[in-house]
């Protein structure tokens, strides 16, 4: 998956070209009109070392006599003061179009600002309780390295990255305003298990993955700074969701000074270690175990690797399901389920048809404003050489038509490349989303996984309950009773009352998982429409902004050599 | 096509005494119809070339013939070597590979920049006086034919030869410039800041080219890319449905429609900009080849004035002898003087002709750039116009379907 991340992206762009850029001598005239601001070669490399991806000193913006001045956000009437934002949306106030001042384009893409710094702001879905007095910022910071001083073989050997966690929030369940903590990328796995875990049927958002292999390739630097800025989307992702913003796995987390305190798994095979609770032992065979064993557990899903024989019983359970076998009638509802999912995996496939496109998209567009520079600098050389020693009169006209062209050209070539870093914003929507159907089919996982579960269980009483009629049967032809048999259908009969009790956990579970299933999929498409909504706007507005400054550039331009135009066809 | 109207008064205007009528002598030409004749490798690409005139000179107020491109190279070949030291207008390049393709860019492109090159020497005070312009505008096929195997001297050659040729003198000229060879050269710095102007020139002028082009090619790429994703994001609209449905649906049809729009600006940028350039480029090289005959003028001039004080010498000494071969010697002697005085003049008519050149150059080119930075100005704003009107006209529907 193609890394959007803008700081990445832009500084790349950055460096190609900014040695040309800046060995320019581009006589601006109009820089003068720019007040405040500092044009010195020294200022554009200072913005761009900035690796945290604030891009207040653009140094593109420099000499852009169009736009604004990149000025602080207290400008933009729209970006409340209140937030302590990292990323100064500069770019906001560089897309005002001086002579097209439009309301519309200049305000929508305020609230997208806010949108992307902030997902704990729940800017957008109105479906979070109260926009306006919650908050809950979380920032991921300050990568350190730290010994592993438990588990090292080797004296000074496993070392380990720690990022500083900082979270903002008047949410009641957290006893204060601000707080951070120390944590590692395990800590996030295991909050990650414990959460899917505990929210089953939810739509969990994805997070980072471990990418050793990429760990190996990139720059220890690069990789850090990329895994920083994962977890931050991630934990930020978190703090958005309605439902498990309010996870105590969450609070924990953030809160919780020292080791993280969250066990790794709660698996039922791990707890047996644990002493915690017997075994289920009336699924492994015949016998029936006298101590209470906790359904709940039951109707836990098994896992890999520990719950072989469960595993394998519910294996010939979907089998069994799949060849028409005993069908219990939890299956018919179903159908709508299967259509939904359908319904979503096409919206897979197209989505990810139009991120690859997206991709290309962006990419042409780097392409045209690259060469548009070249073609800029190119035309600068020449006017150079043209007028250093001109003879003639027309040269010193053709130099001076040329240098015009030129500078337009490296103006355009500007402009396309802040209409991308735009771009990227916007189409990123596309992106994220296919993460969030990665956490849908998740979710529909649970469900079917609990199905699963509860059909063995009705499965197995059905068994149960044949094998006792058969007994009964067989006994009642023994004159004055079988008492070995008797002995034996009582077991059974225990046994059945355990399952039938471990079959309605596992159906309250079932339902239970089918009604998060079902919200979330209302939050999803109420959050979808105006997500995508935001995003065409965004990007529409975007194209149409910058199609404009670079109409007005070329414009000047035509007007200026119209003494050329042919006089015939 | 280029209508020429010549005043009476303007530079260099075609006077004759003969001319019946009262209007301004006039003459233009115009490259046009291209036809694909032959099959395979022998396939060659035929234009109408219309004259319309009222010069004496010319046979008739309106002349169509069919010419192919050999034809105009003969042209060229021929007002090199007549009027050295002027500034022959330049031929597109002679492709071997893309003519197999005759794609019908490539068609337009080169139509046009015949139709160019021809105008241009219509318009020149000195070439268009020329008379293998007027059996080239007036010539039935076998006539042409006969006189493009006429030989004389380099037309021996067939015109590939004739490149490799061209590409000696170069590299000579190069080698003259850069002080290669023995020093059989003029020593005049302003002609010799002339010379390193032309060669810098080329290389700059390449350069901008090249870019020029590849900005095409992203005018291209960039609407490829649209359409591409303006079709994704219809069949994402299909399977949305309701309103977002219908909103990435109109979002894709405006990407595909700004596609279209990219894509003629490209093919407006190709023949406006791009094409413009190269004929510059095209044209500091005719310049070379200039710059070449006369260091040949030149050259000619000081062996001969060599030969002619050797012969001096020699003269002297039979005279002083009274051999009885003085008198052939004094003969050859004479003609020698004549020779060398011819050499002179030439070499002569070329610096005042490439004086001239020079000036018309410069001017020409001013002009002819700044028609291109118009056009290319023009387009680009034409192009940025039609997007934001384009992605502006959809925002009402946005709006309106977000809320529904």
């Amino acid at each position: 998956m193609m890394d959007f991340e803008n700081q990445g992206f832009e500084e790349s762009q950055l460096h190609a070209s900014r040695g040309e850029m800046e060995s320019l001598a581009l006589d601006d005239d109009d820089n003068n009109n720019n007040s405040g601001n500092d044009n010195n070669p020294s200022s554009r490399s200072n913005g761009v070392a900035n690796g945290d991806g604030s891009l207040h000193h653009h140094p593109l913006s420099s000499s852009l006599p169009f736009a604004e001045i990149p000025t602080t956000d207290d400008d933009d009437p729209l970006l409340s003061s209140s937030s302590p934002q990292q990323n100064p949306n500069s770019f906001n106030s560089l897309l005002e179009p001086p002579s097209y001042a439009d309301a519309v384009f200049r305000s929508f893409d305020g609230d997208h600002g806010k949108q992307i710094n902030g997902h704990g702001h729940g800017a957008v879905s109105t479906s979070s309780p109260s926009p306006s007095t919650d908050y809950f910022k979380i920032s991921v910071t300050d990568p350190q390295k730290e010994q592993d001083l438990n588990n090292s073989l080797v004296p000074g050997g496993n070392t380990f990255v720690t990022y500083l966690i900082t979270t903002w929030t008047n949410l009641p369940e957290f006893n204060g305003t601000e707080f951070s903590v120390r944590r590692r990328f395990r800590d996030v796995v295991t909050l990650s298990d414990r959460l899917s875990e505990s929210y089953r049927g939810y739509f969990i958002p994805l997070r980072p993955d471990k990418s050793v292999v990429e760990s190996q390739v990139m720059q220890k630097q690069d990789f850090v700074e990329q895994r920083r800025m994962g977890l931050e989307k991630y934990l930020r992702k978190l703090a958005a969701h309605p439902v498990i913003r309010r996870s105590e796995e969450l609070r924990v987390f953030l809160q919780v000074q020292g080791k993280l305190p969250l066990i790794k798994t709660t698996d039922v095979a791990s707890r047996m270690l644990d002493g915690a609770v017997k075994l289920p032992k009336q699924l492994f065979g015949e016998s029936v175990v006298a101590e209470a064993v906790d359904p709940n557990d039951v109707s836990q899903p098994a896992k890999g690797g520990r719950d072989l024989l469960r595993l394998f019983k519910e294996l010939r359970q979907s089998v069994a399901n799949d060849w028409g076998g005993t069908k219990p009638p939890v299956v018919e509802e179903d159908k709508e389920f299967l259509e939904k999912r359908k319904k979503m995996q096409d919206f897979e496939q197209e989505l990810s048809n139009v991120s690859q496109q997206a991709e290309s998209l962006v990419k042409a567009q780097q392409d045209m404003g690259e060469t548009l520079g070249q073609l800029g600098l190119a035309f600068v050389k020449l006017t150079k050489f043209e007028s250093e020693e001109a003879n003639f009169n027309s040269q010193k006209v053709r130099a001076a038509d040329m240098k015009n062209v030129a500078t337009s050209a490296v103006k355009a070539s500007r402009l396309y490349r802040e209409l991308n870093v735009q771009t990227v914003r916007h189409l990123d929507k596309l992106h994220e989303y296919l993460g969030v159907i990665l956490a849908v089919n998740n979710a529909y996982s649970d469900r079917s996984n609990a199905l699963l579960t509860v059909q063995t269980l009705l499965s197995e009483l059905a068994n149960l309950n044949s094998r006792i009629e058969k007994l009964e049967a067989a006994a009642s032809k023994i004159f004055g009773g079988d008492r070995s048999r008797v002995r034996k259908i009582e077991e059974l009969k225990e046994t059945m009352r355990v399952t039938d009790e471990a079959k309605n956990c596992a159906v309250r579970e079932y339902e239970r998982i089918k009604e998060n299933n079902k919200n979330e999929l209302e939050r999803l498409d109420k959050e979808r429409h105006d997500d995508f909504f935001g995003m065409l706007k965004g990007f529409v507005v975007n194209q149409a902004g910058y199609a404009e400054k670079m109409a007005s550039v070329w414009e000047t331009v035509a007007s200026e050599t119209s003494g050329y135009a042919a006089t015939s066809s | 096509m280029i209508t020429t109207q010549r005043s009476p008064t303007g530079g260099g205007g075609l006077q004759s005494p003969r001319s019946p009528s009262s209007q301004p002598p006039f003459l233009s030409i115009s490259v046009t119809d291209p036809a694909k004749m032959g099959n395979g490798v022998q396939a060659y690409i035929s234009y109408k070339v219309i004259t319309k005139t009222n010069l004496p000179e010319y046979q008739g107020s309106e002349k169509i013939v069919i010419r192919r491109y050999t034809d105009f190279v003969w042209l060229r070949d021929r007002l090199f070597e007549k009027y050295k030291g002027i500034f022959i207008p330049p031929l597109p390049e002679k492709s071997t590979v893309e003519k197999f393709r005759f794609s019908a860019e490539f068609i337009e492109m080169r139509r046009q920049a015949l139709d160019t090159f021809v105008n241009r020497i219509a318009l020149h005070h000195e070439l268009q006086q020329s008379e293998d312009l007027r059996t080239f505008l007036q010539a039935d096929e076998q006539t042409m034919e006969r006189a493009r195997s006429q030989d004389t001297g380099i037309f021996k050659k067939k015109p590939s030869d004739l490149m490799s040729i061209f590409r000696g003198v170069q590299s000579k000229v190069t080698d003259v410039v850069l002080g290669k060879e023995k020093p059989v050269e003029e020593s005049n710095p302003e002609y010799d800041k002339f010379k390193k102007y032309i060669f810098e020139l080329e290389d700059h002028l390449a350069e901008a080219q090249k870019h020029a082009y590849r900005l095409v090619k992203r005018h291209r790429e960039l609407g490829q890319s649209l359409a591409d994703f303006g079709k994704a994001i219809k069949l994402l609209g299909a399977c949305e449905g309701d309103a977002l449905g219908t909103a990435f649906s109109e979002l894709g049809a405006k990407s595909e429609l700004l596609s279209i729009k990219l894509q003629r600006e490209a093919h407006h940028l190709l023949m406006n900009f791009e094409e413009p350039l190269k004929d510059y480029v095209r044209a500091v090289q005719s310049i070379k080849g200039t710059i070449a005959e006369r260091a040949n003028a030149f050259r000619q001039q000081c062996e001969l004035a060599e030969t002619i004080k050797l012969k001096e010498i020699d003269l002297n000494k039979m005279r002083l002898i009274r051999s009885e071969k003085m008198l052939d010697a004094e003969h050859e002697y004479e003609e020698l003087k004549v020779e060398g005085q011819e050499a002179t003049r030439r070499f002569e008519t070329i610096v005042k002709l490439m004086n001239e050149e020079i000036v018309r150059f410069q001017d020409q080119k001013t002009q002819d750039m700044g028609r291109a930075f118009h056009e290319f100005a023009k387009g680009q704003a034409r192009l940025a116009n039609a997007i934001a009107d384009a992605w502006r006209s959809l925002l009402p529907k946005l709006d309106s379907l977000s809320v529904s």
